[in-house]
C-alpha cells in the first residue's frame, strides 16, 4: 500500500502488455523475439483473472467479506458478452439463421426470448456486463447485510448463489446455451476473433481495465469511505454505535466489486472463445480467493499479482501433470497460509491494510505518555484480566 | 458541546420505567426504572449478572426491551430506534474491552468519530477540512495522545486504547455518555487520570459509568446506582448505598 505500487502497478501492467503486443505485431514468426498468439492470449486471460482478484481483495480484503461466489459475477459478465458475440455470428451458424443461435434452433425454439433483445448491440451488451452482475449484487447484498449475516454464513450464500445459478443455467431452458454455452464466435464489434491484431487488442485492453480497476480501487479504499470500510472489517459493531451504517458500506463495495467482476467476465470470453455454466463451478470462486491470499490480501496489487502467478503455475502445470493441479492448489493455499499468511506483497511491503503487529522497543502505556518507566508488563496483566472479568 | 433544549416539560436525559427483558428464561432486566438528569453523572454497580451491560444494550438500541418505556430526552423512544439512530441522537457508548479500529492511526480513529454526516455518499467525496483538523487536535490534547497522532491504535498500549475510545467518544460529540468500565486493567495512575478526565467531561454532558472499581467510584464521587437481579436495589451517595443492609447482603458484604 506504498505510493510506489500506486504508480508501479499500472505501469508494470501496461508496459508488459504493450512489449507483449510489439513483440506479437512488430516481430516475424520465426524470430526468437517472437511471442505467439498463444502467450497474448494467455496474458489476456490472467489479466481477466486479475480483475476478479481485485473485485475478490476489495471485499474480502478491505470489508472483511469472504466471498467464496465472486465467479458468478465474472460468469454473468461473460455471458452477457456470450449473448452479443452469438448474435454477432448472425447467418454464419450451422442452421445459417439470422435471427435465432445455433442453440435455440436446436431445441426447437422460433422467436428470440425477449431477455435477448438489444444483445446484438455492442455497447448495450457491454453495459448489460455492468448492470447484470451490479443488480444481482445489490439484491443478494442488501437482503444479506441488512440481515446482519456476517462471516462463515455469509461465505456458504455466496457460495450457494454461484451453485444456484449454475445450476439454472445449466437448463437449455433458461436460453443461455444450457450446459453448452456458447461458442464458435465470429468477431467482435466487426473484428475477426481469430487475427492476431484482435488477440493482441483485446489483450491490451484487458490491460487498461486492470490498471483502471486497480486505480479506482486504490481510490475507493483510500477514501474516507474506505477508512470506514476496514473500521467496519476490524470493529463493526463500534462502528454502528459511531452512527454508521455498516450495511450501506458493505453493500456499496460489494457491488462495485461485483461490476469489477462483471469487466472482468466481459473481457474474457471472446478471448477463450467459450462460455458456458462451469464458470459458475463453487471451485472458480475458491480458486479466485486463493489467488488473493497468495498474492497478499488487502493489498491490491497483491491480488493481480496472486492471479497472475497461480495462473501461471496451473498453465505450466496443468502441461506437465494434468492431474496434480488440484493437489499443487490445494498445497500452495496450506503453505501460504502457514507460512505466508499476509502473502507476497503483505510480506514485503512494510504495511499492509491489515492490522499491523505492535512495534517491540516503541514506549508503551505510560511511559509513552509522561515519558515516565511505567511497568509495561503489569499494564499487559491488567489487560489479560479486563478479558477474564466478565459482567452481566 | 452546548446541550440542546429537549423541551421545557422536565429536566430528565434519559427515563426508564418498567423495563424487563428475558433471555432464555433469565430475568436480566426485571422492571427496571430509572432516571438521569440533564448533566448528571451516575454511576451503575452490581454485582456479575446484576444487568449493567443488558442496560446499556438496552439503551443502546442493540437490544429490545420485552415491556417498558425507554426515553431520550423530552420524548425519543429509544425502544423504536437501532443501534446507528440512537448514537446520531447523541449518545455515545465505551465498550468494556477497548474497540478501536485497530488498523487505523490514532488520527483516524478520532476523524472517522467526529459528528458529522455518516452516509458513504459523503465519506466517499469527504475532503479532509480545517475544522475537523482543530476538532481532532483539541481531542489528543484531552485524551493525552498527541504524541501518538500517527501510531496505529493496535500499538496502543491497554491504557491508551482506553483513552482513544473515550476521545472517539468524545468526537461524536453526545449529550449521553455510557461508559462501560473504563478502569478496567489501568495502572492507579491512569485510573486516577480517567477520574480527572470523566469529570471533565461531565462539565458539558451527561455521563453513566458501569464501574467494578470501588476506589474509581469514590474517586468520582458521584450518585451511585447498585443494580440487583435487573432490578435497582438501592441508590444515593456511596456512602449512603454502602451502608445500605440490603447492599452490603447482596454485594459489597459477600
Amino acid at each position: 500500500m506504498t505510493r510506489l505500487s500506486l504508480t508501479l502497478t499500472p505501469v508494470v501492467i501496461i508496459g508488459v502488455a504493450i512489449v507483449l503486443a510489439v513483440l506479437n505485431l512488430a516481430t516475424p514468426t520465426t524470430s526468437a523475439l517472437h511471442v505467439s498468439d498463444f502467450v497474448v492470449g494467455l496474458a489476456g486471460k490472467y489479466l481477466c483473472y486479475a480483475m476478479l482478484a481485485l473485485a475478490v481483495d476489495l471485499v474480502w480484503g478491505f470489508a472483511g467479506i469472504l466471498t467464496l461466489g465472486h465467479a458468478a459475477f465474472f460468469a454473468l459478465g461473460g455471458y452477457c458478452m456470450g449473448m452479443y458475440l452469438t448474435r454477432e455470428i448472425g447467418a454464419r451458424g450451422v442452421y445459417a439463421n439470422a435471427n435465432l443461435p445455433d442453440f435455440m434452433i436446436f431445441i426447437g425454439w422460433k422467436q428470440l426470448p425477449w431477455y435477448w433483445h438489444g444483445f446484438d448491440f455492442f455497447p448495450f451488451a457491454v453495459v448489460m456486463a455492468l448492470i447484470v452482475p451490479a443488480v444481482l449484487a445489490a439484491i443478494f447484498g442488501f437482503l444479506a447485510f441488512r440481515s446482519r449475516v456476517g462471516g462463515v454464513y455469509l461465505s456458504i450464500i455466496t457460495q450457494a448463489l454461484t451453485y444456484a445459478l449454475l445450476l439454472a443455467f445449466f437448463r437449455n431452458d433458461m436460453g443461455f446455451g444450457g450446459n453448452n454455452g456458447m461458442t464458435d464466435f465470429k468477431d467482435i464489434a466487426g473484428f475477426p476473433l481469430n487475427r492476431s491484431t484482435t488477440t493482441t487488442a483485446l489483450m491490451v485492453i484487458s490491460a487498461l481495465f486492470t490498471a483502471a480497476a486497480f486505480l479506482f480501487a486504490r481510490w475507493l479504499v483510500g477514501s474516507r469511505y474506505g477508512k470506514v470500510l476496514v473500521a467496519v472489517r476490524d470493529a463493526e459493531s463500534r462502528t454502528r454505535f459511531l452512527g454508521y451504517r455498516p450495511e450501506y458500506y458493505k453493500l456499496v463495495v460489494w457491488t462495485l466489486s461485483a461490476m469489477i467482476a462483471g469487466i472482468g467476465g466481459a473481457l474474457y470470453v471472446p478471448q477463450v472463445g467459450i462460455i458456458n455454466p462451469s464458470e459458475f463451478a463453487p471451485a472458480n470462486s475458491i480458486e479466485a480467493v486463493i489467488w488473493v491470499a497468495v498474492g497478499g490480501r488487502g493489498t491490491l496489487s497483491g491480488a493481480i499479482l496472486g492471479a497472475v502467478l497461480v495462473n501461471f503455475g496451473k498453465t505450466v502445470l496443468t502441461g506437465a501433470l494434468p492431474g496434480a493441479w488440484l493437489y499443487a492448489l490445494g498445497g500452495l493455499f496450506i503453505l501460504v497460509t502457514l507460512f505466508l499468511p499476509r502473502g507476497i506483497m503483505g510480506t514485503f511491503t512494510r504495511r499492509g491494510a491489515g492490522a499491523a503487529l505492535p512495534t517491540a522497543g516503541e514506549p508503551q502505556g505510560l511511559a509513552a505518555i509522561d515519558g515516565a518507566s511505567a511497568d509495561l508488563q503489569e499494564a499487559g496483566m491488567h489487560a489479560a484480566g479486563a478479558d477474564v472479568e466478565k459482567t452481566a | 458541546m452546548s446541550i440542546q433544549p429537549i423541551g421545557a416539560a422536565s429536566n430528565d436525559l434519559l427515563y426508564l420505567s418498567g423495563v424487563n427483558k428475558t433471555f432464555d428464561g433469565f430475568k436480566a432486566i426485571n422492571n427496571l426504572s430509572l432516571t438521569l438528569a440533564k448533566g448528571e453523572m451516575r454511576a451503575v454497580i452490581g454485582p456479575n449478572g446484576a444487568g449493567k451491560s443488558t442496560m446499556m444494550d438496552i439503551i443502546t438500541g442493540k437490544t429490545r426491551p420485552d415491556a417498558g418505556q425507554v426515553i431520550f430526552g423530552a420524548a425519543t423512544d429509544l425502544t423504536k430506534l437501532d443501534e446507528p439512530s440512537i448514537a446520531q441522537l447523541g449518545i455515545g457508548r465505551k465498550f468494556q474491552k477497548p474497540t478501536t479500529f485497530e488498523s487505523h492511526t490514532v488520527w483516524d480513529n478520532l476523524l472517522l468519530a467526529l459528528a458529522g454526516n455518516r452516509g458513504p455518499w459523503f465519506t466517499l467525496r469527504a475532503r479532509p477540512k480545517a475544522s475537523e483538523s482543530e476538532k481532532i487536535e483539541a481531542l489528543l490534547t484531552t485524551i493525552r495522545l498527541r504524541e501518538h497522532r500517527h501510531r496505529l491504535a493496535a500499538n496502543l498500549s491497554h491504557g491508551q486504547k482506553q483513552w482513544l475510545e473515550i476521545g472517539m467518544l468524545l468526537a461524536q460529540d453526545p449529550q449521553l455518555l455510557l461508559v462501560d468500565e473504563p478502569v478496567a486493567g489501568m495502572t492507579d495512575a491512569e485510573t486516577e487520570q480517567t477520574a480527572h478526565l470523566l469529570r471533565d467531561i461531565n462539565r458539558t454532558r451527561s455521563v453513566v459509568v458501569v464501574e467494578h472499581d470501588m476506589a474509581f467510584v469514590r474517586a468520582l464521587g458521584v450518585k451511585v446506582t447498585v443494580l440487583h437481579e435487573g432490578s435497582v436495589l438501592s441508590e444515593g451517595t456511596l456512602d449512603h448505598v454502602s451502608a445500605d443492609p440490603k447492599v452490603i447482603d447482596v454485594y459489597l458484604g459477600r
